[in-house]
């Protein structure tokens, strides 16, 4: 016989518009939840001061990748043309900086967008392909026109109905717990 | 009237009918889920048999070599170039609309930004096509990276060729990065209305879990502005790197200081004609017309008109410094240019990118769009003549008129051209097939009631 048991993730709560979300994320803040999150369809102004959310560090990221990729872009050329295999090339200096400009900047913008594009991946832990937010089926409508609030299991003041009575009083038109139900299969079976 | 009156009437303009939130959802993602229609498969066997004459041509030339191409001495340079420098000049428009007016904060690119940026990406890859298969010994194709080897030997980083490996190089991976960014939640949002597994699993992997988190959104935002910010400079220093392969020689007509903005203002004139192109047929197949309004289009007419002085000015330019240089050479092949045997290219040029553009000064003809359908063909094939006529008439009569010669191209010169349009449109229609065309979560941000108070 299988035995079930259920793990509560957290819960959700929809809200008409962004304009409610808004208003909806300043209300959870104040009320001193720390695990929370708004998901919309597309970003909106004025979310992260009304979640009390500290700015992306995304910039220090791509800053130092840009030097990075300038600095060895320059080690690079000053290496190979000066150092390693020096050649006179139309009576030029071996380090001959302008010319080697060019291919400067292309590698500190390469390196930087690189820390744009990777850093904001890992800043958002992204791939992550699975989440628990996706055991609702009708939060699959947060990509089309769905504006939701989202507490973790995690939060100290994680309550299922208290927190439902709450985000219902702030204007939540549904609320849904997210349940895992975790089967665990028999021990004769699991020999197989 | 107040400010966000005048916003919300702008919007009004850019995206009509009464949208919602969902209405917008499903118009754009409707076209990657519905039946395909049928011209879809008649212009996909079109431009997949031109990748094949394609493939064929370029696997003739690694057999043969570069001498099926009508190159000769002195014309050393020939369609293949030509070709590279006008391809990558079309991408330009695309990373333009996606990053400058992003910058700008200039709303109505929304519209047409994803488009755009696809076709830059396709247009490099074309463009890469050229280069890679002109060095002759594609095998060794690699050389052109600093990568240690047996012989020891670096690339040589004062070469110009060698700026435009990096330059492109990175142009395309930017562009790339740029593109796919700015389709993450997008590709979420098919993922969610995905009916089948196949399209669940495909959609959910590229989309990489995205939820829509405001945590998300934070970082995402952040990263879309810098990669803008970043792709600018990039997009100046790409074309402006390409004209270096001609400036930084000492060739009569290439040895001038204008070359870089003139040819970054001509990249752009032609990526806009054939951004305006392609709009006009996709919006017309899958009718597009509330999201690529005429509004949108007669921007791109004015942004256009705008590019076509620029790049007058430019033809103007290059005359008045050959002759205030005193340098009788290129003064000789300015004169050479419009009067020469190649002539009748310089003004199909000055017809296509001076003359025709100027209808655009009249709000009757830049709002009409058989008109500036005709026009953007037109522009495109005046830019393709303008790379003909630079290329071609500086290298076909340089310095001594014993070494002169006429060049002429070989059936394999327009058959690998014509090949790079199939590869184009190829590419072009997979993605208008399996990918959301215009920029579903950013168009839902500029409708009014997007708009939220604080």
């Amino acid at each position: 016989m299988n035995s079930q048991s259920i793990k509560i993730h957290g819960m959700i709560a929809e809200f008409e518009g962004p304009q409610q979300l808004l208003h909806a994320a300043e209300q959870v803040r104040d009320n001193g939840f720390i695990r929370f999150d708004c998901h919309s369809p597309f970003p909106i102004h004025g979310m992260d001061e009304a979640m009390g959310e500290k700015r992306s560090p995304l910039g220090w990221i791509v800053g130092i990748m840009g030097l990075l990729g300038g600095g060895g872009a320059l080690l690079l050329q000053w290496w190979t043309s000066a150092v390693d295999y020096p050649l006179v090339i139309s009576g030029k200096p071996f380090f001959s900086l302008p010319a080697f400009i060019p291919v400067t900047f292309e590698l500190t913008i390469l390196l930087a967008a690189f820390g744009a594009v990777f850093g904001m991946f890992a800043l958002n832990k992204m791939p992550q392909w699975f989440h628990p937010l996706f055991f609702s089926d009708r939060f699959a409508k947060v990509t089309d026109d769905g504006f939701f609030v989202s507490i973790e299991a995690e939060d100290p003041q994680f309550d299922p109905e208290k927190n439902r009575q709450f985000l219902e009083s702030i204007g939540a038109t549904y609320t849904e717990v997210l349940e895992e139900k975790i089967e665990e299969e028999p021990a004769e079976k699991s020999g197989h | 009237m107040t400010d966000s009156q005048t916003i919300a009437e702008t919007h009004e303009e850019l995206i009509k009918g009464d949208q919602t939130f969902h209405s917008v959802t499903d118009a754009i993602s409707r076209i990657s889920e519905q039946k395909t229609p049928k011209l879809w498969y008649l212009a996909f066997s079109i431009a997949f048999s031109f990748l094949l004459l394609l493939l064929g041509s370029i696997g003739y030339l690694i057999y043969k070599g570069t001498g099926i191409w009508g190159l000769n001495i002195p014309a050393g340079w020939g369609w293949a170039i030509i070709n590279f420098v006008w391809w990558v000049g079309i991408g330009h428009a695309g990373t333009l609309i996606s990053a400058i007016l992003y910058l700008f904060r200039q709303e109505w690119r929304t519209s047409i930004n994803r488009f755009a940026e696809a076709m830059t990406i396709f247009a490099v890859m074309c463009a890469l096509v050229f280069p890679a298969i002109h060095v002759g010994r594609v095998w060794v194709l690699y050389w052109v990276f600093p990568i240690p080897n047996q012989m020891s030997m670096w690339p040589n980083f004062r070469s110009p060729l060698l700026w435009d490996v990096f330059a492109v190089g990175t142009y395309f991976t930017v562009s790339l990065l740029f593109w796919y960014v700015g389709l993450i939640p997008d590709l979420a949002t098919l993922r969610d209305r995905a009916k089948s597994r196949i399209r669940k699993m495909v959609y959910g992997i590229f989309s990489l879990g995205w939820r829509g988190s405001n945590k998300q959104w934070k970082h995402y935002e952040l990263s879309y502005l810098i990669l803008a910010g970043l792709s600018t400079p990039l997009v100046l220093s790409v074309h402006s790197v390409v004209s270096f392969d001609f400036a930084v020689s000492v060739i009569p007509g290439w040895h001038t200081t204008i070359f870089p903005p003139y040819f970054v203002a001509g990249a752009i004139f032609s990526g806009f004609a054939m951004v305006m192109t392609l709009a006009i047929i996709a919006r017309k197949i899958y009718s597009l017309e509330d999201f690529i309004t005429i509004k949108h289009l007669e921007r791109m007419n004015i942004i256009m008109l705008v590019t076509s002085l620029m790049v007058g000015y430019a033809y103007a330019t290059e005359f008045f410094v050959a002759w205030y240089s005193g340098n009788m050479y290129e003064a000789f092949t300015l004169m050479n240019r419009a009067l020469g045997p190649y002539s009748w290219g310089y003004w199909i040029m000055i017809i296509c990118n001076v003359a025709v553009p100027q209808i655009f000064w009249f709000k009757k003809l830049r709002r009409n769009v058989p008109v500036m359908f005709v026009a953007s063909i037109l522009i495109n094939v005046g830019m393709w003549f303008e790379r003909f006529v630079i290329v071609i008439t500086s290298l076909a009569q340089d310095y001594l008129p014993s070494s002169w010669d006429y060049y002429t191209p070989t059936f394999w010169d327009v058959a690998i051209y014509l090949g790079t349009f199939g590869l184009f449109f190829t590419l072009f229609l997979l993605f208008l097939r399996w990918l959301p065309m215009i920029a579903t979560s950013e168009i839902k941000g500029v409708l009014p009631q997007a708009r939220v108070e604080h």
